[in-house]
């Protein structure tokens, strides 16, 4: 096994996410059939290899720092699940 | 033949003779949709209103002589994971189930600057997460060769408009294969441009590294017009690229003396479609009497691609996707306290298979295995795109399959996803190197299902790639074929 139960359980309050025991079961043996077959990659030896994070040769792209557009508050809290006046309203942070 | 059933570069020149308009167009597609979405899904939002709005305002710019721009009155369908202002977005997810943008994606204002006119927005996988578009939080899309298939994914809601003329164009993303895949499935042209040639602004993140914007069309040369009319630098993409963009259409002359073709031997693999091994066989040869040369390459870490993305594209994804907790926008699920609103926002808002990939890169960036597999994946990743430097030594573009297999059954992969995976075996590596690749149709299997074939460039060199594409599509009758709906 590549993977267990219970480190399932732990990548998943990571990730913020729950599932039922019947869920977790599933998800345990997919995950495990998918690092085994990810496992082939330690055939090859990538000691003298750099990392690539990125296909394509750009280093910083600079810019300045300027307003280019203003939306209203309005527009920006249109999609909020719940507002107060021009604030987001969420739960409470801090007991 | 009706209208929607034309090319765009069709359609231009009957607009510019005024020979119809781009309310008659847009109406003939809108019937086209009422008479066959029921059977397809293509579309998760309609706005034949305000499509007819936009057809009257390019009829205005065409009657004042403004005829320029060739998307100008063209109805075009985009994949729903860009953003639309005051039309509704949601990435096929119950998260974004009512998520109306605030603002246009670049591309999607260059299209609307060009005059075009916007149907509606397609049905994709969840998050562009998946080869087969049943991960629709709404509905699974049909193939229209054959409704009892998938149209491959994740852009199978725009491959699938294409195909039925419920568009006459589209815009995709791809990610490792999602406008190629489906191209292929539905037998019409796919492009994934360079990474960098298109801005990637407005577009909901998948894997940043790896996605690109491209056209979605019923032949080649309109390829080349939707893809000039997108690509560019872009001040609001900081990895979009600042080189100049080519008169794509002008490279399409049928010429192809002397250009030098690899065919990669890891690409003609034990367990493929014996008919997709045939298919893209016969086109290499159309190609070979067409004047260019042919010679076999080896790119010999391909094996090891769907490995590398697996870990790559989910470790970006998982977190891009950590913004969807329920608080500023989508979906807030009711809930005690503020953990318990994260956890059951997401626990209710993302289907399964985004889940899936949510955990497999958290779990890849995790403390302890962060070395063993990220940094591993990434390694490798380097070996792959030297593959293709190496390759493209001796060669101009690389011909291979698109697709292992034809368009598969709805269902039968959806209960394995590795298996699910592995049909993105020969699109995952150009995504993996920067590079841009086309799937174009070249062939149909037994059952009457397309084969698609790829054709795969140097980087920012997508005028080459058009220029083969166009002359096999020419020497062949295959783009012309419909599918029997």
């Amino acid at each position: 096994m590549k993977i267990t139960r219970e480190e399932v359980q732990r990548v998943a309050a990571l990730a913020r996410l729950q599932f039922s025991p019947e869920e977790e079961e599933i998800l345990t043996g997919q995950l495990d059939k998918i690092l085994q077959y990810v496992e082939k990659l330690d055939r090859l030896d990538t000691a003298d290899v750099e990392p690539l994070a990125h296909a394509v040769d750009i280093v910083n792209a600079f810019r300045d720092d300027r307003v280019a557009n203003q939306p209203s508050p309005d527009s920006l809290l249109a999609n909020a699940p719940a507002r107060e006046k021009d604030f987001f309203k969420v739960p409470k942070i801090i007991e | 033949m009706s209208l929607h059933a034309l090319t765009l570069h069709d359609l231009h020149g009957k607009l510019k003779r005024r020979e119809v308009s781009s309310v008659e167009i847009t109406e003939s597609v809108f019937q086209r949709i009422s008479s066959t979405e029921e059977k397809l899904h293509c579309y998760i939002t309609l706005c034949r209103d305000a499509a007819v709005q936009e057809a009257k305002r390019a009829d205005e710019r065409l009657k004042r002589g403004d005829a320029s721009a060739p998307l100008l009155g063209i109805p075009v369908a985009l994949k729903d994971i860009f953003l639309t202002r005051g039309l509704l977005t949601t990435c096929a997810s119950k998260i974004l189930g009512s998520f109306t943008p605030p603002y246009d994606a670049t591309t999607v204002r260059k299209l609307k600057e060009a005059g075009a006119v916007v149907t509606g927005k397609t049905n994709m996988d969840e998050f562009a997460m998946g080869s087969s578009t049943e991960n629709s939080a709404f509905a699974a899309t049909r193939n229209p060769w054959n409704p009892e298939r998938v149209p491959g994914g994740s852009s199978g809601g725009s491959a699938a408009a294409v195909a039925a003329d419920q568009c006459i164009a589209a815009l995709g993303t791809d990610t490792g294969g999602s406008i190629r895949q489906p191209a292929s499935c539905c037998g019409i042209v796919g492009m994934k441009p360079t990474y960098g040639r298109v801005s990637r602004y407005g577009v909901i993140a998948f894997a940043s590294s790896l996605d690109q914007v491209g056209p979605m069309t019923k032949d080649v040369t309109d390829c080349a017009l939707m893809l000039e009319a997108i690509a560019g630098h872009d001040r609001s993409d900081s990895t979009s690229v600042d080189a100049p963009v080519p008169d794509y259409a002008g490279f399409l002359n049928g010429d192809i003396k002397g250009l030098r073709v690899g065919i990669p031997k890891e690409y003609f693999i034990h367990g493929m479609q014996p008919e997709v091994e045939q298919g893209v066989k016969d086109a290499i040869r159309v190609i070979e009497k067409s004047g260019a040369g042919v010679e076999e390459i080896s790119l010999p870490h391909t094996e090891y691609a769907v490995a590398v993305y697996y870990i790559i594209a989910t470790a970006e994804a998982s977190s891009n996707l950590a913004r969807y907790d329920g608080m500023k926008y989508g979906y807030r699920a009711a809930a005690r306290d503020l953990t318990e609103t994260y956890m059951k926002s997401r626990e209710e808002g993302f289907g399964a298979e985004v889940k899936r990939r949510i955990m497999l890169g958290t779990y890849a960036l995790s403390a302890g295995y962060y070395d063993a597999y990220y940094l591993k994946a990434q390694k490798v990743r380097a070996l792959i795109k030297r593959d293709f430097a190496e390759a493209f030594r001796k060669c101009d573009a690389i011909v291979t399959p698109t697709a292992p297999t034809t368009a598969f059954k709805i269902g039968e992969k959806t209960q394995d996803p590795l298996q699910m995976y592995l049909s993105d075996i020969f699109t995952i590596s150009v995504n993996l190197a920067g590079l841009p690749g086309l799937s174009l149709p070249c062939g149909f299997d037994g059952d009457g299902l397309p084969i698609g074939m790829q054709i795969i460039g140097k980087h920012f060199d997508e005028a080459t790639i058009l220029r083969l594409a166009f002359a096999y599509e020419q020497a062949t009758e295959w783009h012309k074929k419909k599918p029997p709906l």
